[in-house]
């Protein structure tokens, strides 16, 4: 059984027909005029021997004008499979996404640089010396392969996270940029059993985290049945460009035929026209040119169709995640994504804010909601992002978990029917005949049955604010649950084979 | 007349209108000389070049630098007015040793090897140049063999290195090495930016100076450009 998610049964939708198809068009003469520039060989090679038209540009790096004809891009689409299964080592853990079907699944991303710490000390009121409170306070520092594991092991605890993106950059001074990819995936792999995508540092070390999957599953074939990972490349760097490493690994995945998500980051104003019709036209262009590329490299590649636009903020022209616009265009690509049939990965709740509190609170239940309700497939950034990406929280995990919790509810499809009536009317009748004439007799059925919305989580009991404190313990008795590791012989395995591995790792050597 | 000429740079400036076919912040401003136009016109007419840099040029920069402290005045505001001023620039170099000028300084910029952000860096470059000085911008994903070409070549006096990942940061470090094999360290500043760099780490790898932002470049490079002189 896989993952439910939540459908969303009527999607919240921003465009009409006509303007996606005048998406879809101009995207089309996009890819011709002016088509991208690529500074990756072996694309060139491929798209050209297809059919499109190549020239090469002067300059200092490599690289070439291609111009995608529309056929190559409709057959890609044609190839590109409709369901996607993405697998898990706990089987149960599945998500199956249909591209026409806009069911919801809520994920963890994307790699952040800082890791943000809270400890709480306590102020004492200068005028009168017998109040005190305690006040979060949050301290960023470097993330380490621990805090990966730590992220990991609570997001496994975390009901609503449906698939984890690795959340941390691991920077410990052991870690170099061949040791990277294998020590992320198996520092996920070993703290989780959910669905485990991420970007690849090195190209080199493709072969040894597929080989640790298939380590993990029982071989080639078993992981061909249960992708138990999968990546996420941004090979197309806004406006227009293939990039040169992201393409070659991108292509090295699509033949080794895992799921990849193929995603594009343009910012409108800098890095793409800042208003809605142009990101939008430019955004679904460089989605579908990877796409494009992937399905000529082996048709019937599982891909997701990426989409991370963000707008600009005027102030330093950094991202703005917290900006309306954002989610406009978020939204925007899911419908784009379903008119193509193909599962969409999107992005939610990045906030701007640098911590916990009501700035991040505000605006990133704003996009959580009103992307979840547009109904992608695959709902990335979700959980814990500050900062504009470059801040995981766990905390602010936690929070997000019990807000998604309510998103989830109120998605629900409304019951109202036949029988539900009958019941009703029935109530009513015998209600009005009794002298209190009040329904609460009715509630203790539907108290039990999950029908009902729990209250805030972490609603304090006094005049104070102590929902931090609250949503702390919460998170402390998370890490306190066991996670289920690989097992002691695979581990072996895997530490024999992988190349690279911290020996800290293994927690069935630890202390030894 | 002269007057009039250098007033209306400095306005220009303040508007962000590099030729007459850019619009301004005020409406009905298309088709009338820009920058670029307005300072051709100064030097035919024979205004003195230092008027035209200081009361113009860097008058107008003064006061977009206010508006935006001000709030008044957003990054895109802030870029228009600095590649208006880099282009008066870049006109008035060929005349500015003639008029006995000293030029600001030359800083060569590039994004380092394996990194493709260059965001950041072209702000940087903007603003620079928007300060008045010359900037050679090497691009990005650049090798540190072509960085170091390029210091032997335009003798600048300031390097601007940008990395956005962690797993570029390092090459930062291996320019500044390869400065000091090629004996060219002391003739350059080497300042940092970009995202996770910071103080300490600009300390570490043994560069001169660390900027968090476009503003913090112009006025890392102002304060080492002194230091230099006194
Ligand atoms: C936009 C962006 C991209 C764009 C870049 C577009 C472009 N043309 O530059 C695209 C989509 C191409 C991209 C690609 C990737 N990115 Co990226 N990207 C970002 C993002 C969201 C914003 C960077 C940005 O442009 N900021 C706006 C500018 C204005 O700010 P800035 O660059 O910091 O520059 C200012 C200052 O730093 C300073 N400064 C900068 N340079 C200099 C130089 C000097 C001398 C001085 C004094 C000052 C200075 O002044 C600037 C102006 O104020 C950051 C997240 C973040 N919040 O930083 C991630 C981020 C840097 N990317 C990240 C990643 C992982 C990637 C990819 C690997 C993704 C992938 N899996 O494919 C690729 C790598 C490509 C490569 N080889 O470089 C990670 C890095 C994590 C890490 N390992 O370090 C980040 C942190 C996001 C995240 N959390 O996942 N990215």
């Amino acid at each position: 059984m896989p993952r439910e998610g939540i459908l969303v049964d009527r999607p919240y939708e921003r465009l009409t027909r006509e303007q996606v198809e005048l998406i879809h068009q101009v995207s089309m003469q996009i890819l011709t005029d002016p088509g991208l520039i690529s500074f990756n060989r072996e694309a060139v090679d491929i798209l050209h021997g297809h059919g499109a038209a190549v020239e090469s540009i002067a300059g200092d790096h490599q690289s070439w004008q291609v111009k995608i004809p529309e056929q190559l891009v409709l057959k890609a689409l044609d190839n590109a499979p409709r369901t996607v299964k993405l697998g898990a080592r706990n089987p149960d853990n599945t998500l199956i996404m249909h591209g026409d079907e806009p069911r919801v699944y809520f994920i963890t991303g994307s790699e952040t640089n800082i890791w943000l710490d809270v400890h709480f000390p306590t102020y004492v009121n200068k005028a009168d010396p017998t109040r005190e409170i305690r006040i979060p306070e949050f301290k960023p520092r470097r993330g380490t392969v621990d805090d990966l594991c730590q992220s990991a092991h609570i997001c496994e605890h975390l009901e609503m996270v449906d698939g984890y993106i690795r959340t941390v950059n691991i920077q410990d001074r052991d870690i170099t940029g061949d040791n990277k990819d294998v020590n992320k995936f198996f520092a996920s792999l070993n703290n989780n059993t959910k669905h485990f995508m991420s970007g690849l540092t090195s190209l080199k070390q493709l072969d040894n985290v597929v080989r640790m999957a298939e380590l993990i599953v029982g071989g080639k074939k078993a992981l061909e049945e249960n992708p138990i990972i999968s990546f996420i490349t941004c090979l197309v760097k806004s406006p227009l460009q293939f990039v040169d490493d992201t393409t070659a690994t991108f292509i090295e995945v699509c033949r080794r035929g895992l799921p990849v998500a193929v995603s594009s980051s343009p910012q409108a104003g800098t890095t793409a026209p800042i208003k809605e019709a142009g990101i939008m036209a430019q955004i679904n262009a460089e989605v579908l040119a990877g796409i494009t590329l992937g399905q000529l490299v082996k048709p019937g590649t599982p891909v997701l169709y990426g989409s991370v636009p963000v707008r600009a903020r005027m102030d330093t022209l950094g991202d703005s995640y917290g900006s309306v616009e954002t989610s406009q265009y978020n939204i925007d690509c899911v419908q784009m994504a379903r008119f193509y049939g193909i599962p969409n990965y999107s992005t939610s709740g990045v906030c701007d804010s640098k911590i916990p509190g009501q700035q991040s609170s505000i605006e990133r239940l704003f996009s959580d909601i009103v992307v979840a309700m547009s109904g992608p497939q695959y709902l990335h950034c979700a959980f814990g992002l500050l900062d504009c990406n470059s801040v995981f929280c766990l905390l602010q995990a936690v929070l997000d978990d019990a807000h998604f919790k309510m998103i989830k509810f109120f998605l629900r499809q409304p019951r109202i029917d036949q029988p539900e009536m009958e019941a009703a009317l029935k109530q009513m009748r015998a209600v009005v005949t009794t002298p209190q004439k009040l329904y609460i007799s009715y509630i203790r059925p539907v108290l039990r049955s999950g029908e009902i919305s729990g209250i805030y989580p972490f609603e304090g009991s006094g005049e104070t604010d102590d929902v931090f404190e609250i949503a702390y313990e919460q998170m402390k008795d998370l890490l306190a649950r066991p996670v289920e590791h690989i097992d002691r012989k695979i581990t072996a395995r895997i530490f024999e084979e992988i190349p690279g591995l911290l020996p800290r790792l293994n927690v069935y050597e630890r202390g030894s | 007349m002269q007057e009039d000429v250098i007033s209306l740079i400095k306005e220009n400036v303040i508007q962000g209108r590099i030729t007459k076919g850019d619009e301004g912040m005020d409406e009905g401003m298309v088709g009338q000389p820009g920058v670029t136009e307005l300072v051709e016109q100064a030097v035919a007419s024979g205004v003195h070049i230092r008027d035209v840099i200081s009361k113009g040029l860097s008058g107008g920069m003064n006061v977009v630098g206010q508006k935006f402290e001000a709030g008044e005045y957003f990054i895109p505001d802030m870029l228009a007015s600095a590649e208006a001023v880099g282009a008066a620039m870049q006109i008035l170099q060929p005349r500015l040793a003639a008029s006995g000028i000293k030029t600001k300084g030359t800083i060569v910029v590039a994004t380092v090897k394996d990194d493709l952000h260059d965001l950041g860096k072209n702000i940087v470059s903007i603003l620079l140049r928007g300060a008045g000085y010359i900037v050679k911008d090497l691009g990005n994903n650049v090798d540190a063999q072509v960085i170091v070409d390029a210091v032997r070549e335009e003798n600048p006096h300031f390097l601007g290195l940008s990395a956005l990942l962690t797993s570029t940061m390092a090459r930062m470090a291996d320019v500044i090495q390869m400065l000091e094999e090629s004996g060219l360290r002391e003739q350059v500043k080497v300042i940092v930016g970009g995202a996770p760099v910071s103080e300490e780490f600009a300390q570490s790898i043994g560069a001169d100076g660390y900027g968090a932002d476009g503003f913090q470049a112009v006025a890392i490079v102002e304060a080492l450009a002194s230091d230099t002189e006194s």
